[in-house]
């Protein structure tokens, strides 16, 4: 599979382009040049899903490929730094959801972006996300993976803030950077501290089997922990940054300011699933340290109960479709680290099943943002308050958005269904603790995104400058793709090509788990169609009811204030502030006094300097006697 | 005596035949040729740097062991020559100036004859051959500082230079006159075998170290050069900062190593005091400069000092990164002169102050200037950095403490060049001015030195074989 590599280079190139001529060419050729890139890099990666998953297994395993691997950088004999291609199961399907949804969002943007100032530096911005994106599923070491890590979050910073002239999306991508570089930090010193032990970088010899990973390891501990927990544990915390997890989210939300098929490529489908892939990559890895799966699982459960109670009460639409996705980004989470072993059919089922979310999630999930961004397009706003009654006008976004308002609740047929049961029975399989937990925060899943959806298209009618019409075809055929994926990805027996150890595995539902699911989530809908589908005062009685619970939840549980009061009154206040003190009074101080002193000194000296020839000589004469003497007492 | 001898100094006889042609041609081509005489005059150069570096030279020492010329030799006499052809193109458009046109062939055959004596100063291993280079080195250099003979600073500068090197090599001479006395030979291989650190071979040593001072512009024999190099017309002010400086610096490593060797001690503890102070003292006058040629006089005098590290590490690597620095010295500092020149040609303005704004008339005069500040500063990732780097570091790796204390110094001193090497890029580009210098349109010759020296001053360290081609010959 050589030409993988064209799958990289190509969004390179298209970047390239873009960036450097895009100003000389007209809006629709950039926009259908960038498009017509996108499009042969997605059937390129078509093809190489299928011969891959076409290859027979070897021992009953799919075996991983590296067609390019070549040494970068040497640190020591051991350990270099490779640029390569790594196909394996979990990045060839991630090539998919990849070129699949950046592909939507190509076409989509012709439509949205039409007319906006900038948009060849849109669509640059798209092909350097796209390759990096690449980049970081393909890497066949952490640290090229650490590279392009990185690069998607400049990709990423730069698409937040890509109306630069407001404010508001300034500072979202600032915050964004900010939040997920502190994370990072945590993800270098990870990577640092494993490659120190374990002398690679390399996935393959990190993931080997016969815990090569733990015995290069054992025996070193720090702070009660061992040294292999403590990597495992900071090179998370750069895939929870990446993926918004709890207390890492708060980004995400305000992210929200960049242009909605961002949102949906970067914010819901691709990037912010990093952090899942990053485990699931090296998930043989985090097996053996169960205390650090264990955080995993906590911190995934905790973030999505936090993000679904949030996204009920949150009335900008966006900032509930990025909620939404924080809590199910966290589903997969907890997926990961409910498992117990390596084998699908016993404690690796939740390998499986993050994997199958992560694919129909990132589907409905950007169907549910391009179909957002039809309806902010139509009615010029995001606030919910000024929607309702819009199925009249958006027939063909109104049956989509529903479509995928049901793949997220969980009704069988739709996608989210079988992936969504699939996590429960992992849950159910540790644990009924963690089965409930996850029930619970499903039937919450769908009460909320009823909500939105009875919010947006039933409700009473707002009033209209004019009224809104259904977006030209270029936005509604990728809505309508997403859909028909939506419908019908469910049935893909996914068991078949991903799996923990990449034997074959044959998903059946489990019916006790399916059903108790089912009826929640039906329950949950029929909580919201009571509350929201007609106008009614039911709502605000509600509110009233729970006075606190409410505020705290529209005001995100004051997540952003800890942050600004940690930033402003103890860092900033008390260490920064000390800091640039010393900054100022000593070290330029300091400066200050050199360029003094050597400013007195050139004015005490300009005296030699006469221009008499006489005075020259005698400096010459004595200078060279002094030395001469000098020399004679130190060697005499 | 075999006359077949001086057929082994290929350098030298090409030199020679370069002068000849030339000064044929000056004399006897008629008048309407005398045009040609700058372009004939590069491309005989040029060829014969060529021949240098790509003919088929054997190791040679000749005449009982007087001369010796190797590849490390070969190289040094490459990068004058390379010197020698830019400040050439630099002089191209002055020679044409009014009463120059009358001259231009006695500047020409002037300044080879020059580079034929520093050739026979960094090949020799006798002190004989060596004084009659550094005099022929010198002498001609006297009537290229007086060559605008009608202005009077041309002139006084001439006066001041020919003192100076008249009584800096009355001292040298007595200094090898003990040295004879002390030793019984001139040769340096029968000094190194016979040198103690009597009292008066150190007072020879050290009059020779104020000789070559008085070359190199060290402190405290260094007090000439601003009036001189201020004095001189700008096209000889760059060749004497440049090329006399570098051949002198090549020749006294040869001295010091070949020739005091055994006595390094003494050496090295003078020369160490010497570099503090020359960088010191080169840098706290440069601040105060208002003049850019007197300016960049003290700045070559602590470009000097820099220089001089390479001789304190003894070794490969010092020579090879002495010889790198004057290689990058020479693209910066023409660089310099030839802006300066470019301006003070077309508006007769030789002030910092007169450059206030100029990036807004001449941008690109302006960011060649900047280049090369940045070059002399040693702003990475410019040459001048990475000549810098490989200096300090070929003196770190003696490992003394004495030379940490040293390089900390020198680095000191670099945080003060970059104030006033700034001050000249702050006049250009951030300040204002109510008279800027007129636009000036630039010919050829001025636009291809510009040009070569900025591509210099940004491939050379990025270039990173240069250094190691260096290496390969040095070695």
């Amino acid at each position: 599979m050589d030409y993988s590599i064209v799958i990289l280079a190509l969004p390179f190139l298209m970047f390239l382009t873009l960036a450097l001529a895009g100003n000389k060419m007209s809006q629709k050729f950039a926009g259908l040049l960038g498009t017509t890139g996108l499009l042969v890099i997605t059937i390129l990666s078509y093809m190489v899903t299928f011969q891959y998953f076409g290859m027979p297994r070897v021992e009953g395993v799919r075996e991983a490929l590296m067609p390019y691997n070549f040494e970068w950088l040497s640190f020591t004999d051991k350990l270099t730094i490779n640029l390569g291609i790594l196909l394996d199961p979990i990045s060839v399907m991630m090539l998919v959801v990849i070129t699949t949804v950046s592909l939507m969002v190509h076409i989509y943007s012709m439509g949205y972006m039409h007319g906006e100032k900038g948009f060849q530096r849109y669509y640059a911005f798209l092909s350097l996300f796209t390759f990096s994106m690449l980049g970081l599923v393909v890497a066949t070491n952490i640290f090229q993976m650490y590279i392009f890590w990185e690069l998607v979050g400049v990709s990423s910073y730069l698409l937040i803030g890509f109306y630069y002239t407001k404010p508001a999306a300034v500072s979202a991508s600032k915050k964004a950077f900010i939040v997920t570089r502190f994370a990072d930090l945590g993800f270098l010193i990870g990577i640092l501290l494993l490659s120190f032990y374990t002398e690679t970088f390399s996935f393959d010899q990190l993931t080997a089997e016969g815990g090569f990973f733990l015995t290069s390891t054992s025996g070193a501990t720090f702070m009660g922990c061992s040294v292999a927990s403590w990597a495992m544990a900071l090179i998370f915390m750069g895939g929870a940054g990446k993926s918004a997890m709890f207390p890492l989210h708060i980004w995400l939300p305000d992210a929200m300011e960049g242009p909605t098929p961002v949102s949906a490529l970067i914010h819901a489908a691709t990037m912010v699933v990093a952090g899942v892939y990053l485990v699931a990559r090296l998930f043989p890895v985090y097996l053996s340290v169960p205390d650090v799966l264990e955080l995993i699982t906590w911190v995934g459960a905790i973030t999505a109960l936090y993000a679904a109670i949030v996204a009920c009460v949150q009335s900008d639409i966006k900032r509930v479709l990025a909620f939404s996705t924080i809590s199910q980004i966290a589903f997969m989470m907890v997926a990961l680290g409910v498992c117990t072993s390596m084998i699908p059919g016993e404690g690796g089922l939740g390998y499986m099943a993050s994997m199958f979310h992560l694919f129909t999630h990132a589907m409905f999930k950007a169907l549910l943002f391009l179909g957002a961004g039809a309806v902010i397009h139509a009615v010029h706003s995001n606030e919910m308050s000024d929607m309702g009654g819009l199925r009249k006008y958006l027939p063909i976004t109104h049956i989509t958005f529903l479509i995928a308002c049901l793949a997220i609740a969980g009704i069988p047929p739709f996608s989210g269904f079988f992936s969504k049961d699939e996590i429960l029975a992992a849950a159910f399989n540790k644990s009924t603790f963690w089965g409930v937990w996850m029930t619970v925060v499903a039937a919450i899943t769908a009460f909320y995104m009823f909500r939105l959806y009875f919010g947006i298209f039933w409700g009473k009618e707002a009033k209209h400058e004019h009224t809104p019409h259904e977006s030209p075809a270029t936005m509604t055929v990728p809505l309508i793709i997403l859909a028909v994926v939506t419908c019908v990805a469910g049935f893909i027996p996914f068991g078949e090509f991903v799996t923990s150890n990449g034997t074959a595995y044959h998903i059946h539902i489990d019916p006790v788990v399916a059903t108790t699911s089912v009826v929640c989530a039906v329950v949950a809908i029929l909580l919201a169609t009571w509350l929201f589908a007609k106008p009614n005062t039911k709502p605000e009685k509600m509110q009233a009811a729970l006075p606190k619970l409410h505020k705290w939840a529209y005001n995100r549980f004051y997540m952003d204030n800890v942050y600004q009061y940690i930033t402003h009154k103890i860092i900033f206040a008390r260490i920064s502030k000390p800091i640039a003190w010393f900054d100022r009074h000593i070290i330029d101080a300091t400066m200050d006094m050199f360029a003094t002193v050597t400013n007195v000194a050139a004015d005490k000296i300009k005296g030699f300097q006469s221009g008499k020839l006489q005075s020259y000589v005698w400096v010459y004469i004595v200078g060279a006697m002094v030395i001469a003497v000098a020399a004679m007492l130190i060697f005499i | 005596m075999n006359y077949a001898e001086f057929l082994g100094m290929g350098a030298e006889m090409t030199l020679m035949v370069v002068i000849i042609l030339l000064f044929i041609y000056d004399t006897f081509a008629p008048s309407k040729c005398g045009k040609y005489l700058p372009i004939t005059a590069i491309t005989l150069l040029g060829i014969q740097t060529l021949y240098l570096a790509f003919g088929n030279f054997a190791d040679v020492s000749l005449f009982g062991g007087m001369y010796i010329s190797g590849s490390a030799e070969q190289v040094a006499k490459i990068i004058l020559n390379i010197g020698t052809i830019l400040v050439f193109i630099q002089a191209a458009s002055w020679v044409k100036d009014g009463d120059m046109q009358i001259r231009r062939g006695e500047y020409y055959v002037l300044t080879l004859i020059t580079l034929l004596g520093m050739y026979f100063m960094m090949s020799a291993q006798n002190f004989l051959l060596f004084f009659l280079g550094l005099e022929t080195a010198s002498l001609p250099m006297t009537a290229l500082v007086a060559i605008e003979k009608y202005k009077q600073n041309s002139y006084e500068a001439a006066a001041k230079y020919l003192f100076f090197a008249v009584f800096s090599s009355a001292l040298m001479l007595l200094g090898m006159s003990y040295i004879y006395g002390v030793t019984g030979t001139l040769y340096y291989n029968g000094i190194l075998s016979n040198i103690t650190a009597s009292p008066l071979t150190i007072l020879a040593v050290v009059l020779f170290i104020a000789g070559m001072g008085f070359k190199l512009s060290l402190v405290p024999f260094h007090l000439w050069t601003a009036d001189v190099y201020q004095g001189a017309p700008t096209v000889v002010t760059s060749y004497l900062s440049v090329i006399s400086k570098g051949a002198a610096a090549y020749a006294f490593m040869m001295v010091l190593k070949d020739a005091f060797g055994t006595a390094d001690l003494v050496w090295l503890t003078v020369m160490y005091a010497i570099i503090i102070l020359t960088i010191t003292v080169g840098n706290l006058f440069a601040i105060r400069q208002q003049n850019i040629k007197r300016f960049l006089a003290f700045s070559s005098i602590s470009q000097a000092g820099y220089i001089m590290l390479g001789i304190m590490a003894c070794n490969a690597h010092g020579a090879t990164s002495l010889l790198y620095y004057v290689l990058v010295y020479i693209f910066s500092n023409i660089a310099a002169f030839a802006v300066a020149g470019a301006i003070e040609r077309a508006s007769g303005k030789l002030n910092i102050s007169d450059y206030d704004g100029l990036y807004k008339t001449n941008p690109k005069l302006s960011v060649a200037m900047m280049l090369a500040m940045f070059s002399l500063a040693g702003i990475p990732p410019f040459a001048g950095f990475f000549s810098k780097f490989f200096i300090f570091y070929s003196a770190i790796e003696t490992g003394t403490t004495g030379m940490y204390i040293l390089v900390f110094i020198a680095l000191l001193n670099t945080i003060i060049s970059l104030y006033y090497y700034l001050l000249v890029v702050k006049a250009m580009f951030l300040k204002d001015s109510e008279a800027p210098i007129a636009t000036i349109k630039s010919d050829g010759y001025t636009k291809a030195v510009v040009f070569i020296t900025v591509a210099g001053i940004i491939l050379l360290g990025l270039v990173s074989w240069v250094y190691d081609y260096i290496y390969g010959m040095v070695i």
